[in-house]
């Protein structure tokens, strides 16, 4: 099975013995809250999705990812995974304390040795990971958002953050141990933030032809108005793979973490996660990780070129469409007819059908996808 | 490629002389001083890197993986 990214594991889980001295001592720390999202990427840099990272980013390691899309120890790593704080907790600590990061709830969650605080150009990192400055684009408008100082440490788990899916949602320790269990030696990821279409099939059963079994990993958590709602995507998806997919050759499993809409470098970013999940393979599509043409349409397909060493193996997939007179869904590569004779995948077109309470036409969407959608008064994140 | 040990058991073995040229063009301003030095070099790398691999095959324990099944077939990923 494929390394970890960086070659080990992650576990920032503490020993018991150790979790409840700090349990009996938590009155003497400071505490900081964090919201969901930053949650996400605790639970994440604990468990190893995020490996070989062992906590939030110092400076100097941000800047070297900014610049150069590497850590310092010249492993690949493409957007910085930064602890945004007031200016106010700031005050409450100093490089070298410990402090507990708390949830909204005031949960004690995790432990936070500070290495380091900075200052930071909101506009330079975001032009930088997202490589504009329009402030229409939604990664950049939660990024101006963010508190006005980062803090750089390593984290350790004191207490389980709950998941949005429990039943879903396992650690790379548990996909690693089950595509074992299968007996796969080869597993393409699938990332996802979207119900499926027919597109989507074509793409995941292509890649099924050349691999042992299939990861779909649809990211859950915080997306921009009008995507759809993590609820909605994964019970499209169970229907999808009921009544669809060769059941012992998937797994449906969620991928907790903030959907940046950064492109390329999520691109990357998503196929290192997978990697870590024990993936050896991923599928990048069209404008993979995009949002409103910020991006050239291959763009996530091309910044592979730029790392040789990442492990994990892209499978590419260039724009496709339903052909009237082929009858089936092709690409631009092997399809010779003109585009008078396709149908397009398009996501508003089919939130447009879907929004006015119709089923798109079965060579768009499967109608039973389409009517777990339909159930839902309001299948769009506001 | 042949290869033969010499008295103090080392083993030498021989290269086709196309590899042996691109692997001296290749060593061109690493600082060593033969090809035998450089390739001698590159074999500890690429049998230290199969070692680590071998390693961490198996990131977990039997304890480990027990544990994880039983997760796996609550959750109805596993029977």
């Amino acid at each position: 099975m494929i390394q970890p990214h960086g070659g080990t594991l992650i576990n920032k889980e503490l020993p018991e013995i150790e979790r409840q001295k700090i349990l009996r001592e938590i009155h003497e720390f400071e505490k900081i809250n964090v919201d969901s999202e930053l949650m996400k990427d605790i639970k994440n840099i604990a468990f190893g999705v995020f490996s070989p990272l062992e906590g939030f980013m110092n400076e100097n390691v941000t800047l070297s990812v900014l610049d150069h899309m590497y850590l310092e120890n010249n492993i690949a790593w493409p957007i910085p995974i930064l602890l945004h704080v007031s200016r106010d907790d700031v005050q409450k600590f100093s490089i070298g304390d410990s402090i507990i990061l708390t949830n909204l709830s005031d949960e004690p969650k995790a432990l936070l040795k500070i290495e380091d605080i900075y200052s930071y150009d909101k506009e330079e990192y975001a032009k930088k990971i997202y490589g504009t400055m329009d402030k229409n684009h939604p990664g950049i408008a939660k990024f101006f958002s963010q508190k006005e100082k980062l803090v750089g440490g390593e984290i350790f788990l004191i207490n389980e953050i709950s998941a949005v899916f429990p039943r879903m949602d396992l650690k790379p320790i548990e996909t690693r141990i089950l595509f074992k269990t299968k007996g796969w030696d080869k597993v393409a990821a699938f990332q996802t933030r979207n119900p499926p279409h027919l597109g989507h099939e074509y793409v995941q059963k292509t890649a099924l032809t050349f691999v042992d079994g299939l990861f779909i990993n649809p990211v859950i958590g915080k997306k921009k108005t009008g995507d759809f709602c993590d609820e909605v995507i994964i019970n499209a998806y169970r229907e999808l793979i009921d009544n669809y997919y060769p059941k012992n050759r998937i797994v449906l499993s969620t991928f907790e973490t903030e959907m940046r809409y950064a492109g390329p470098k999520e691109a990357i970013f998503h196929a290192i996660a997978r990697k870590n999940f024990g993936c050896d393979h991923i599928i990048i599509g069209r404008d993979h990780a995009g949002v409103n043409n910020y991006y050239d349409p291959y763009d996530a397909h091309k910044i592979f070129e730029n790392f040789p060493d990442l492990g994990i193996e892209p499978l590419f997939f260039r724009s496709f469409s339903y052909c009237t007179k082929c009858n089936s869904i092709v690409n631009d590569k092997i399809c010779p007819h003109s585009r008078e004779l396709h149908k397009f995948f398009s996501g508003s077109k089919i939130r447009d059908i879907l929004l006015s309470g119709k089923i798109p036409t079965p060579d768009i969407m499967r109608p039973e996808v389409a009517k777990v959608i339909l159930n839902y008064r309001n299948p769009f994140c506001e | 490629m042949s290869e033969e040990a010499n008295r103090d058991g080392d083993l030498t073995v021989s290269i086709p002389k196309i590899l042996a040229e691109k692997i001296k063009e290749r060593m061109k301003g690493t600082g060593f001083s033969s090809v035998s030095s450089y390739v001698t070099y590159i074999l500890k790398q690429v049998l230290s890197s199969i070692g680590e691999e071998e390693k961490s095959k198996q990131a977990f324990t039997k304890e480990e993986e027990d544990k994880v099944k039983k997760r796996l077939r609550d959750l109805g990923y596993i029977d």
